[in-house]
């Protein structure tokens, strides 16, 4: 479907216009830096909203499409588009990036210039990752990524972010460029296209589909993280500035998840099915794993990092259950874990701020000091945990549903993973905003209105996705069923009635 | 045989003749206007500027065959032209700040060079690349030992010469088992020969092959023969590391592909896996060696070697495609690379400061343009996209797997991710640093030039590749 207005085009180069924009700024004018990128952030979320009203629900074909050509030598082209799996990720990057600057606002104090130009930049790339579908497009994006990543969180990071990131660095390169050779090797096969709706129509061999099934895993695998190639995320996490842990576990660490629906799936559909065992029970190594390791965490942001590797296994163990209730968890709960996640390392940034402390053991009694943080901070950690009416419930239920219908054990011990969730995360509340209160937060302020600005919207998507969840799967349902086709095609795997089951799946959370 | 005297065709020689002429004239100059010093660059810049329009329209055979202007050897000598253009203009103030004279000298000798690799770019006959290497090397010796009171700048002259013509030697040494086994230094007569069996299996022969390509190899700094570079590059002037990281190379590389690709083609599987190693070792050795170097210029000579090994993969299928693709990489390169030298040329001074890594910490806060262009620099040198590093490394890949080179691709790709290492070093000691004491920097019109066309070239070939990969395509008439 074509659409008058080239929209995506727009949402991918505002922000990057905007970023070299505010390096024309005079550096003494702080505040007009930080308007000017809140101004940019402001009119890229709008220009986002004909997305969520415009979307045609009905069709999994590619709508917004533009197309142009562009390495005419290597036949690439400049091919934007998106469907029901992409389209709720654009929006979410959008809001997030709005947060992100407010609660930079007081915190960055250093190259404040160069700060919000990156994440600006970072803005219009991630949203380019999420609308290519030429997979040459697509590389660019993905690698131009790390660029203002690495200097966000190397330059405005903790005491450890030198570390932290050159090792998030490393660890994406390796990954993805063996998923470069995979498509460099995927263009010579394919017809020398990088088109790829057209990679995914053909047929490849068993053999070519799993060499390209692993060098894709090798990329997206590490950026999800999967279990055992996660250890980048909790440094990574702890030490990026909160805009920046926001960002990564927000939209960043979803383009893994992503390009597995994007491109392994579809262009390796067989693979993919001979792969699902070895991947369900990696995902729920790092489901158990995860939330292991987060009972043993006194520092709140490597604890909830860690609890991103568990909720992100949930996330595969949905893609990987291979049947539609799974899929449509899983993209719903990448979009919860961005929520839920975010506004947890936006709380924990805001509190950061002040007392300069991420030590849970330096905490306590915040309850009594700021009442109202602790009110937002306990929906969040509910919604973590999946509590019925909150976000993290339905996508939670629907992967488990997914679990037990593929491999009953996967769904078990899938569960397990919630128990343990809950376990540490209420126990984490408990050591920060309960019992006597800690000195050393004594006499810490409550938040703020532009704090509470910060976390509304949060608040809001968590309660609205918990209660009405069809209002965001409806976006997903025909894309997904596609997406299964694809995938069942020469498999005589054939699924019945999806439709069906998601129903009353949706009835029983009361959607 | 007739008696008379055919005056030989001279025309396509026209803009080396050019050069050498206005190269004289500098000579000539340096004595007659001691004062005037700033006409010696502009003289440089316009002579190469000339003679670069006179190459791109330049064609066809000279000196009965002997020397061939074609688009292969023309796309080279541009590289090489360009690289002198951006020499010279990072050379002018710099010479100043380091207190060099005879700058009529320093300006001949690299005009001289680069004539030397335009000879050797379109060499067909054997003796005629032997011209064009020595005239090339010998000026580049003399172009680094140029401070003769500077000791370091003495040491790596003279290394570089021990062994620059030890690889002289190998070449004429191979040449003369080329020339017994076949009578003739004429490239197209002596791959006429290897249509039969008898030549291509004949010992001596593969021998004299192997051991011209050896002398090559040291040229382009390609491991093991790649001891010399590391020290020539750090003892050199700043702005003559830049050139010769880039401009004998670029000659280097098309005396090679023109060996390889044009006249020996049927020997392909006999030099391929020799190669294999070499590129597994130059990868190697250049990417890992870089990561415990505390001196930019030595850092960026291993870099200049892992580099090497990057350009070597599109030689090793023997395709156009491939061919192409190290065309195209060199060319990318010499933006890159010439704009990291132009940024370190940016921050030095008289002796050692400027050249430590650790005299760029704290640069995002006291110079930020500077820094900001060193890490486009950096990224482009790393391979990140949208820079134009990507899109070179790219074009190598895609021709080495489509020659079905993928455990050879794979091995440049994981040394790739090991060089991000080190040169995000750069990025981190500047951004992510605190200053720690005063570094100045001599600003120059014509420096700033160098740094806005390589940046612009960079970013132009990073986003819209087209027009370069349709050119180099062109030469191959694909």
């Amino acid at each position: 479907m074509e659409y008058g207005f080239p929209i995506l085009s727009s949402l991918i180069f505002l922000p990057i216009i905007g970023a070299i924009g505010i390096l024309f700024i005079p550096r003494k004018e702080e505040l007009e830096v930080k308007r000017f990128a809140l101004l940019v952030a402001v009119l890229e979320f709008f220009l986002s909203l004909p997305l969520w009203f415009g979307f045609d629900k009905a069709t999994h074909l590619m709508q917004f499409v533009e197309k142009r050509e562009w390495i005419s030598s290597w036949n690439v082209q400049y091919y934007l588009g998106i469907d029901g799996i992409s389209v709720l990720f654009i929006l979410l990057s959008t809001l997030i990036t709005i947060l992100c600057i407010l609660v930079s606002w007081t915190a960055i104090t250093d190259k404040i210039k160069e700060f919000f130009a990156a994440l600006l930049f970072l803005e219009g790339v991630m949203i380019g990752v999420f609308c290519a579908l030429d997979f040459f497009l697509f590389y660019i994006f993905w690698e131009a990524m790390l660029i203002p990543m690495y200097l966000i969180i190397g330059v405005w990071g903790g005491p450890g972010r030198l570390y932290a990131t050159i090792k998030f660095f490393l660890y994406t390169l390796i990954g993805s460029l063996l998923m470069l050779v995979g498509i460099i090797m995927l263009y010579l096969k394919g017809g020398h296209t990088f088109d790829i709706l057209k990679l995914a129509s053909n047929n490849y061999d068993f053999k070519f589909q799993m060499i390209l099934f692993w060098t894709f895993f090798a990329a997206f695998a590490v950026k999800v993280p999967m279990w055992p190639v996660h250890t980048w995320l909790p440094d990574a996490h702890t030490e990026a500035p909160a805009a920046g842990s926001v960002i990564l576990a927000g939209i960043l660490i979803k383009m893994g998840a992503y390009g597995f629906l994007r491109f392994s799936m579809p262009i390796c559909p067989q693979a993919t099915q001979a792969m699902m065992v070895p991947m369900l029970v990696l995902s729920v190594i790092a489901i158990i794993y995860g939330a292991v390791i987060c009972l043993g965490q006194d520092d709140m942001k490597r604890l909830i990092a860690y609890s991103s590797v568990s909720h992100m296994g949930f996330v595969t163990l949905g893609i990987f259950a291979l049947n539609y209730q799974g899929l449509e968890g899983a993209i719903l709960q990448m979009i919860n874990h961005g929520v839920v996640t975010g506004a947890l390392f936006l709380s924990v940034g805001i509190i950061y701020e002040q007392t300069h402390t991420r030590e849970i053991s330096d905490y306590g009694g915040l309850a009594t000091v700021t009442p109202i943080f602790a009110g937002f901070f306990l929906v969040f950690t509910l919604a973590s945990i999946g509590f019925p009416s909150l976000n993290g419930f339905v996508g939670e239920f629907l992967i488990l549903l997914g679990g037990f219908a593929a491999k009953t054990w996967a769904g078990f011990l899938g569960a397990t993973g919630i128990i343990i969730g809950a376990g540490y995360m209420l126990w984490l509340y408990q050591r920060v905003f309960f019992m006597k209160v800690n000195e050393k937060v004594a006499g810490v302020r409550d938040i703020n209105l532009r704090e509470i600005i910060t976390l509304l919207p949060m608040l809001i998507l968590i309660f609205w996705i918990g209660i009405f969840p069809n209002n965001f799967l409806s976006y997903m349902h025909v894309s997904v069923t596609h997406l299964l086709d694809q995938v069942n095609q020469n498999s005589g795997l054939v699924q019945t009635g999806p439709q069906a089951f998601l129903e009353t799946a949706i009835r029983l959370i009361g959607g | 045989m007739s008696n008379t005297f055919l005056f030989p065709v001279v025309s396509p020689l026209g803009p080396e003749i050019f050069l050498a002429a206005v190269a004289c004239c500098l000579v000539i100059f340096d004595s007659l206007f001691k004062e005037q010093r700033n006409i010696f660059p502009v003289i440089s810049i316009t002579g190469a500027t000339v003679t670069t329009l006179m190459v791109a329209s330049s064609k066809g055979l000279g000196f009965s065959g002997m020397y061939n202007v074609d688009g292969f050897s023309v796309f080279f000598k541009i590289i090489c032209l360009l690289a002198l253009i951006f020499t010279v203009l990072m050379s002018h103030n710099h010479l100043k700040v380091l207190g060099v004279k005879r700058e009529g000298e320093y300006y001949s000798l690299m005009l001289f060079a680069c004539i030397g690799m335009m000879v050797m770019a379109s060499a067909l006959d054997l003796i005629v690349l032997y011209l064009g290497l020595e005239l090339m090397a010998l000026s580049v010796y003399c172009l680094v030992g140029i401070q003769k009171k500077d000791k370091r700048a003495s040491e790596a002259a003279i290394k570089y010469f021990l062994l620059g013509a030890f690889a002289s030697c190998l070449f004429l040494f191979g040449l003369s088992y080329i020339y017994g086994a076949t009578g003739t230094t004429s490239l197209p007569v002596v791959t006429s020969f290897l249509t039969g069996e008898g030549i291509k299996s004949n010992p001596a022969f593969l021998l004299g092959l192997g051991l011209v390509l050896i002398a090559f190899s040291f040229k382009v700094a390609a491991a093991p023969f790649h001891m010399w570079t590391p020290d020539a590059y750090e003892g050199a002037m700043t702005p003559v590391t830049g050139f010769m990281s880039v401009a004998p190379k670029a000659a280097g590389f098309a005396a090679l592909s023109r060996l390889l690709f044009e006249a020996f083609p049927a020997l392909h599987g006999n030099w391929v896996l020799p190669f294999e190693i070499m590129i597994f070792l130059t990868m190697a050795i250049g990417n890992i060696t870089a990561i415990s170097q505390v001196s930019i210029k030595r850092m960026l000579a291993y870099s200049s070697i892992a580099h090497a090994g990057y350009a070597l993969l599109g030689l090793l299928p023997g395709t156009a495609q491939g061919v192409s693709a190290t065309m195209n990489y060199l060319f990318i390169y010499l933006f890159m690379n010439m704009g990291a030298f132009a940024v370190i040329v940016l921050l030095q001074q008289k002796g050692l400061a400027g050249e430590r890594l650790e005299d760029y910490k704290g640069l995002a806060k006291s110079h930020p343009v500077a820094a900001g262009l060193m890490l486009v620099f950096m990224f482009s040198l790393t391979g990140i996209p949208p820079t134009a590093g990507f899109i070179g490394k790219f074009n190598l890949f895609v021709a080495a797997l489509n020659a079905g080179y993928t455990g050879m691709v794979i091995w440049a790709v994981i040394f790739s991710a090991i060089s991000a290492y080190f040169y995000l070093r750069v990025v981190m000691l500047m951004y992510m640093h605190e200053p720690q004491k005063e570094v100045a920097i001599v600003r120059s019109g014509a420096l700033s030039a160098v740094l806005v066309m390589t940046l612009a070239g960079v970013l132009i070939i990073g986003i819209y590749p087209n027009d370069l990969l349709h050119l180099a395509g062109m030469i191959f008439g694909k």
